[in-house]
C-alpha cells in the first residue's frame, strides 16, 4: 500500500521557542517543480513579536562577557557539526550536489568559529585613546547597535545566513532574520541548532516568508536599530533607505549569492553593526603643569 | 443594621469562570473599538509608585506624567489618579492642582495590614488630612483566614468613617493571599457591605496579583450587590497588568458583566505603572501604522 505523503510544516523561531505564524498562512517550498515542505508565511504581527523578543534579549546578550559570547558562538558550531548529515541532506534536497553541500556545511561551521574567535578581540582593534590635551583622557570604543532586522541572502540557504547572523551577534546585537524565501529549509533547521546551543532565547529570531510583504515594517519599525539587506534590488534598497530615515536606522547592504569567498570573514563585518562611544574621563593636568604621576 | 452572615456568600464555579475567561481572551477586537478602548484605558489608570525608594522627585515626575502623557499627541486624556504613600500626599496634591487628576494614597499599614487599629486609623488620617481624594486600604488577611469576618467588616467600616463622605475608599482584598475564588467572593461581599466605594484585587506586592478570573468573580459580586441595593461599586484590578491587550480584555469583561455605565474612571481603574507606556505605544501605532520603540516614552 502506498503511503499518503506527509509534508512537514516548518515553524518559525521567536524568543527561543517555535510558534506557528500568527496568521495561520503557509507557502510551499518547490524544488524542481516538486513541493518538498510547507513554510510559515510570517505576518507583520510575527515580526513585531520577534522584535519584542529581540529587544528583551538585547540587554542580557550585550552585557555578557565577550569571552562568554565567544563560547556560545563556538557551541553553535559544535552543535552544527553534530548535525552535519541533516544539513547536507537538506542542501541536496534544495538542488545542489552532495560534494558542494558538504563543502558548504563545513565552511559554515568554520565561519562560526571564525566569528566566535573575534568576539573578545574586535573591541581592542576598533577602540582608541584619542589624542587630546587637557585634564582628561578621551577614548572611543565600539558598542552594539541593538536590534538588527535582516533580509538574508536569497541565493544561499545556509552559508549566507550563518555568515550574517554570526557577524551580527558576535558584536552583542540581537537580530530578527527573514530567511531566503525559496531556500528556507536550512534556516529553520539552523534555528533548531540555535535552540539547543546555549544561545539565549530572543538573540536570534528566524522568520520565513515574503520579503516584499514584510519590507515596510522591517524598515519602518522604530524599535529596530539597524537593517541589513542582502541583495541588489534597487527598488527595495531605495524603499529601505527611505523608511529607515524615520528613526535613523543604520542601513547595511551586502551581497547575495556566493559566500564561499574569504572576504566574508572580516572583523569589519562585525564593526558594521557597532556604534562608537566616546568617553571623557577626568584626570589631573599633565601637559602644561608638569607630570604629577 | 441587620447582621449579615458572610459565610453564606455564593460559591464559585471555578471551571465555569475559567471557561468564560478563555472565551473572552480569544476574542479579537477591531480597530475602531481598539482605539476607543485604548483611550479609555489610559483615562482609567491610577499611575502608581509604591516603593521604599520613592523620592519627592520621583513623585513629582509621576504627577507631571499623569497630565502630560505624551505631548507629541495632542488631545490625550490624563490618567485617573496618582497613587502614592501617605507621606507624599501633600506633595502630590500640590503638583496636581487644577489638572483634574486625583490623588490616591494607600493606608492601614500597607501592604501587610498587620498593625493595630490605632495605627491604621492614624495612617488613614495622614492621607485624608493631606488632601487625598481616595484612600486604598488593605484588609487584615490573617483575621479573614481565621474566620473573623466581623472583625474585617468592622475594620473596613471604621476606616470608611475616618475617610468621611468626600474621600472614596478602595478596599484591597489581596487576592493572592486570599486563595480560592470562593474566598474572593466572600471578601468582596464583606468589603461592599462594610462601605467600600471600590474593591481592588491586590497591593501589587504579592504574586499572583490581578488576574482575569479573580476580577470576574469580583465584578459579579459588584453586579449582585447592585441588583440588591442599587449602589454602584467601583472595581480596580491592580498589579501585573502591563500591556494593552490585557487591559482591553479587562474592559471587555467589565462591559459584559456590569454594562457600559461602569466604563468610566468613576467606577473602573487600573492600578499600574507600566501599562500607560504600552497603551501609548499602541495608540501611536494605531495612528501612524508604525511600531514604536519604548525609548520615545518617559520611563517614570
Amino acid at each position: 500500500m502506498s503511503r499518503i505523503e506527509v509534508l512537514k510544516t516548518y515553524k518559525i523561531y521567536i524568543g527561543g521557542s517555535f510558534p506557528r505564524t500568527e496568521s495561520g498562512r503557509y507557502y510551499p517550498l518547490i524544488v524542481n517543480k516538486k513541493t518538498v515542505a510547507n513554510m510559515c508565511l510570517s505576518s507583520v504581527k510575527d515580526f513585531r513579536n520577534a522584535v519584542v523578543a529581540a529587544r528583551n534579549a538585547q540587554g542580557g546578550w550585550s552585557h555578557k562577557t565577550a569571552y562568554n559570547r565567544n563560547q556560545i558562538l563556538y557551541r553553535i558550531a559544535e552543535v552544527l557539526e553534530g548535525r552535519k548529515a541533516q544539513f547536507v541532506e537538506e542542501l541536496e534536497l534544495q538542488g545542489i550536489s552532495k560534494a558542494k553541500a558538504q563543502q558548504e556545511v563545513d565552511l559554515s561551521i568554520d565561519r562560526l568559529i571564525y566569528y566566535a574567535g573575534w568576539c573578545d578581540k574586535y573591541t581592542q582593534l576598533f577602540s582608541t585613546v584619542n589624542p587630546v590635551s587637557g585634564s582628561f583622557f578621551n577614548f572611543s570604543a565600539p558598542e552594539p547597535t541593538g536590534v538588527v532586522a535582516v533580509f538574508a541572502p536569497q541565493q544561499s540557504s545556509l552559508l549566507g545566513l550563518v555568515t550574517q547572523i554570526a557577524s551580527i551577534i558576535a558584536g552583542g546585537n540581537t537580530c530578527v532574520v527573514l530567511a531566503s524565501e525559496q531556500l528556507a529549509l536550512c534556516a529553520v533547521t539552523f534555528a533548531e541548532v540555535l535552540a539547543t546551543s546555549d544561545v539565549p532565547g530572543g538573540v536570534v529570531n528566524i522568520l520565513t516568508g515574503n520579503q516584499t510583504e514584510l519590507l515596510t515594517q522591517f524598515a519602518a519599525h522604530k524599535d529596530v536599530n539597524a537593517i541589513l539587506y542582502c541583495g541588489k534590488d534597487a527598488d527595495m534598497i531605495a524603499k529601505i533607505q527611505d523608511l529607515a530615515i524615520e528613526n535613523l536606522k543604520r542601513v547595511v547592504l551586502r551581497e547575495d549569492g556566493d559566500y564561499f569567498d574569504d572576504k566574508h570573514e572580516s572583523p569589519y563585518l562585525i564593526f558594521d553593526f557597532q556604534e562608537t562611544k566616546t568617553t571623557w574621563h577626568p584626570i589631573e593636568v599633565i601637559a602644561g603643569a608638569g607630570s604629577g604621576y | 443594621m441587620k447582621q449579615i452572615d458572610f459565610s453564606n456568600s455564593p460559591r464559585i464555579d471555578q471551571v465555569g469562570i475559567e471557561d468564560r475567561i478563555a472565551r473572552i481572551t480569544a476574542r479579537s477586537i477591531k480597530k475602531e473599538s481598539k482605539m476607543q478602548g485604548l483611550l479609555m484605558a489610559l483615562n482609567m489608570i491610577d499611575l502608581t509608585t509604591l516603593e521604599g525608594a520613592d523620592t519627592d522627585e520621583k513623585v513629582k515626575q509621576l504627577c507631571f506624567k499623569a497630565h502630560h502623557l505624551h505631548d507629541e499627541l495632542p488631545g490625550l486624556p490624563t490618567t485617573a489618579a496618582v497613587c502614592v504613600y501617605p507621606n507624599f500626599v501633600k506633595l502630590a496634591v500640590n503638583e496636581l492642582k487644577g489638572t483634574g487628576v486625583k490623588v490616591a494614597s494607600v493606608a492601614t499599614a500597607f501592604p501587610s495590614g498587620q498593625s493595630s487599629a490605632e495605627i491604621k486609623l492614624l495612617d488613614t488620617k495622614i492621607a485624608v488630612d493631606g488632601g487625598a481624594d481616595e484612600v486604598d486600604m488593605v484588609i487584615s488577611r490573617g483575621k479573614f483566614h481565621s474566620g473573623e469576618y466581623n472583625f474585617v467588616f468592622d475594620e473596613i467600616a471604621m476606616i470608611k468613617e475616618a475617610c468621611g463622605k468626600n474621600v472614596r475608599l478602595k478596599v484591597i482584598l489581596e487576592t493572592g493571599e486570599i486563595g480560592t475564588l470562593d474566598k474572593v467572593r466572600q471578601a468582596s461581599d464583606i468589603a461592599m457591605y462594610a462601605g467600600a466605594d471600590f474593591i481592588k484585587t491586590s497591593t501589587g506586592k504579592i504574586k499572583p496579583a490581578a488576574t482575569l478570573p479573580v476580577t470576574l468573580v469580583m465584578l459579579e459580586a459588584i453586579r449582585d450587590y447592585y441588583y440588591k441595593t442599587g449602589i454602584m461599586i467601583g472595581m480596580k484590578p491592580a498589579g501585573g497588568i502591563s500591556n494593552s491587550k490585557l487591559a482591553l480584555q479587562y474592559l471587555l469583561m467589565v462591559k459584559e458583566t456590569l454594562g457600559g455605565k461602569w466604563l468610566t474612571n468613576e467606577y473602573f481603574r487600573f492600578g499600574a505603572s507600566s501599562l500607560a507606556n504600552d497603551v501609548l505605544l499602541q495608540i501611536v501605532k494605531q495612528k501612524s501604522g508604525i511600531y514604536q520603540s519604548n525609548d520615545y516614552f518617559s520611563k517614570v
